[in-house]
């Protein structure tokens, strides 16, 4: 497993939401190990049961051992909260929060160089190691243990590609939605670099979408480097050009980012694609058995 | 969101941006009051759609006269235009732009966009300006020159140098050019565009940079601190549907297929259409109701997706994980008694509970089609259609 193990001890920050106190049950509830939350204002009291809140990351680091972050902040606010958590010398910090403006994420960009921790999303359904800890919005259930990475640009069309995978018995390493935003922490390559290195992982499911060129790229490198088969499918074939298809990230401008010319680049690379998203699991197991 | 060319110009002089003097009108008399007041012996009268290629289809004209500015404001005003960007249907023009005609020397381009491998903005021009900036980039991409801009530091005097320089400027056009980028970056910056697209930029006569064309995106993320910009949405652009849905909180795009669908999330929701198309079926519309199915949400979505007459079947496809399928099938239900659909429904619910509201929508009164997986669902509302 990558990112998510025994170790992560989880801030939430925007504990005291709607949103952040759900999710955040929902997380103790399948045995992740939540240590506190972050609301400004509100440090001294506590949420969710028996939590402390603290006023600052710095201090949930500190005083309650946080070394992850999950980030449920509303979006004005959202890209600051990252760069609070990234200040505070966190390892992993994750925003689902959906909306950020585009000119706040080229801030933070800018800002998460040269420092050590590392950012999934904003905009995505979080990241979890089935069995040992779910950091995000994902439903826990349909996981299940075992062996296959899965990296995805989408939430629910990665449920449905990990419910394919779990009818097959075949149970997933770590699953992480990276997110559908244009400007984004962690990238396919990022992530396939991990799993490269990762012994409990034999295989990885790629899951992208119309828009940018982060398949493209992905393709190039991991047909350079990656040594275990990927599954890929990529979402959008139908979609047309010059509408946002939900996602922010997901458009295709000035001819750029159309599926045509992801699947054409995965193919190039060697990697398999399904052009159905009802096949991703099937192809799978295929993939697994010449292993 | 979008907006016309005579908006982004407000935008332009607003920052200093150097651009032609005209206005807006929406009548042939207001188009005449807007001549005289320009007081040329040369007036543009340009169509304002949301829409490229507008000269091309006969949307821009020169006119010598008030005589001419009267019978081509008459020509083009209701004119439906069909621009390689507006789809075969065209789009019918509402509003003119009438401006002062200027001296050009010569013809050039300059953007800003989202540069998304880098994450940082990019200014970018060409000296091949009129022409369309997507064939440059794909036959001759040398001739498009590029600044990427630090988003600490902002754009720096040597940046703007050096893209004068691509653009074969000199002397004071190269002041003109240098000033002009300064104000272009800070009405960019300052309205949270994500485009911003010149073409042509022009080199007057008399040495100076202006702005001939404007076009303006803005990142819709950001529009909550900018109600100056929201104010200038135009709903006659947008698909009627589309606008309603918004309304609801949901997010529609309407295509040209019969298979009308319903999905949670994003990714999802483009997946579904391309099985539909895959099982040689061709979906009507995108249509993400968003993580929380309820029966709200699932009775406006019918309504929006119903008021498309194109619609033959329905392929409802909702991944429930938190939220449990069983209460996404009553809400199914719920919603089917307050609208009418005299179509074929698929409904295909994973994930929580699925086999609960398997039985709870097999029991139902409601004349279902049950799918239990993605393929099957599709499948059959292909099969549906066809019949």
């Amino acid at each position: 497993m990558i990112l998510i193990n025994k170790d992560s001890k989880i801030v939430v920050q925007g504990i005291t939401g709607s949103e952040g106190s759900f999710h955040t049950e929902q997380m103790i509830a399948y045995g992740t190990q939540v240590v506190a939350g972050v609301t400004p204002g509100k440090g001294g009291q506590t949420a969710v049961g028996d939590l402390p809140i603290y006023d600052t990351v710095k201090e949930a680091k500190d005083l309650a051992g946080a070394n992850t972050s999950v980030i449920f902040v509303p979006p004005p606010f959202a890209a600051d909260a990252i760069m609070e958590a990234v200040d505070a010398g966190l390892d992993l910090v994750i925003c689902i929060t959906e909306g950020i403006p585009t000119a706040d994420m080229v801030k933070v960009n800018a800002f998460m160089k040269g420092k050590a921790t590392r950012l999934v999303g904003p905009n995505c359904p979080g990241v979890i190691s089935p069995g040992t800890g779910k950091v995000g919005i994902m439903p826990g259930f349909i996981h299940q243990p075992g062996k296959v990475g899965v990296i995805s640009r989408s939430g629910t069309l990665t449920y449905e590609a990990v419910h394919q995978l779990s009818s097959r018995g075949i149970g997933q390493s770590t699953c992480i939605g990276i997110g559908g935003d244009p400007i984004i922490g962690s990238n396919f390559i990022d992530l396939l670099k991990l799993f490269n290195e990762d012994e409990g992982t034999d295989a990885v499911v790629m899951i992208g979408e119309i828009g940018g060129t982060a398949e493209e790229e992905a393709a190039e490198w991991a047909k350079a480097n990656f040594t275990k088969p990927i599954v890929s499918f990529i979402a959008g074939t139908t979609a047309p050009p010059g509408r946002r298809m939900g996602h922010a990230g997901a458009i295709i401008s000035g001819g750029k980012g159309t599926a045509a010319d992801k699947i054409a680049a995965l193919k190039a690379a060697g990697i398999a694609v399904t052009e159905s998203p009802a096949g991703i699991g099937e192809l799978m197991e295929a993939e697994l058995k010449k292993l | 969101m979008n907006i016309h060319e005579y908006q982004a110009k407000e935008i332009f002089r607003k920052y200093e941006v150097p651009v032609p003097r005209g206005k807006e009108a929406f009548s042939v008399d207001e188009a005449l009051d807007v001549a005289k007041s320009l007081d040329s012996n040369i007036y543009v009268v340009k169509a304002q759609i949301h829409a490229g290629g507008r000269g091309k289809a006969g949307g821009v004209k020169i006119a010598k006269n008030m005589d001419e500015v009267k019978s081509y404001a008459t020509e083009i005003l209701g004119k439906t235009l069909v621009t390689h960007q507006t789809g075969p249907s065209g789009k019918k023009v509402g509003r003119l732009l009438i401006e002062e005609g200027i001296n050009i020397a010569r013809e050039l381009y300059m953007g800003i966009v989202l540069d998304r491998q880098t994450g940082k903005f990019v200014f970018m021009v060409s000296t091949e300006g009129g022409m369309e900036i997507e064939k440059v980039a794909s036959e001759t991409p040398e001739k498009i020159v590029k600044e990427w801009i630090d988003p600490g530091l902002g754009l720096q005097a040597y940046q703007t140098r050096k893209l004068s320089r691509a653009l074969e400027l000199t002397g004071s056009q190269t002041r003109s050019a240098v000033k002009f980028m300064f104000a272009l970056w800070e009405a960019f910056k300052a309205s949270d565009a994500s485009l911003v697209e010149i073409n042509p930029l022009v080199v007057t006569a008399e040495d100076q940079v202006m702005a001939l064309d404007a076009k303006m995106n803005f990142d819709d993320n950001a529009l909550y601190r900018h109600p100056d910009i929201l104010a200038y949405r135009d709903l006659s652009e947008e698909e009627p549907s589309e606008v309603e849905a918004s309304k609801y909180n949901l997010n529609y795009i309407k295509l040209d297929g019969n298979v009308g669908c319903m999905v949670n999330g994003a990714g999802l929701a483009m997946g579904t259409m391309d099985i539909i198309k895959l099982y040689g079926g061709e979906p009507a519309n995108f249509l993400d109701v968003g993580g929380v199915a309820n029966p709200d949400t699932v009775a406006n979505g019918f309504r929006i997706i119903m008021s498309d007459p194109n619609v033959k079947a329905v392929l409802i496809n909702i991944f429930g994980g938190i939220v449990r399928c069983d209460r996404v099938a009553q809400g199914i239900i719920q919603a089917l008694r307050e609208v009418k659909v005299n179509v074929p429904v698929v409904v295909r619910l994973a994930g929580t509970n699925a086999e609960e509201a398997a039985v709870i929508l097999d029991e139902s009164e409601m004349d279902f089609i049950v799918a239990h997986s993605l393929a099957e669902a599709a499948e059959k509302v292909t099969a549906a259609i066809k019949e």
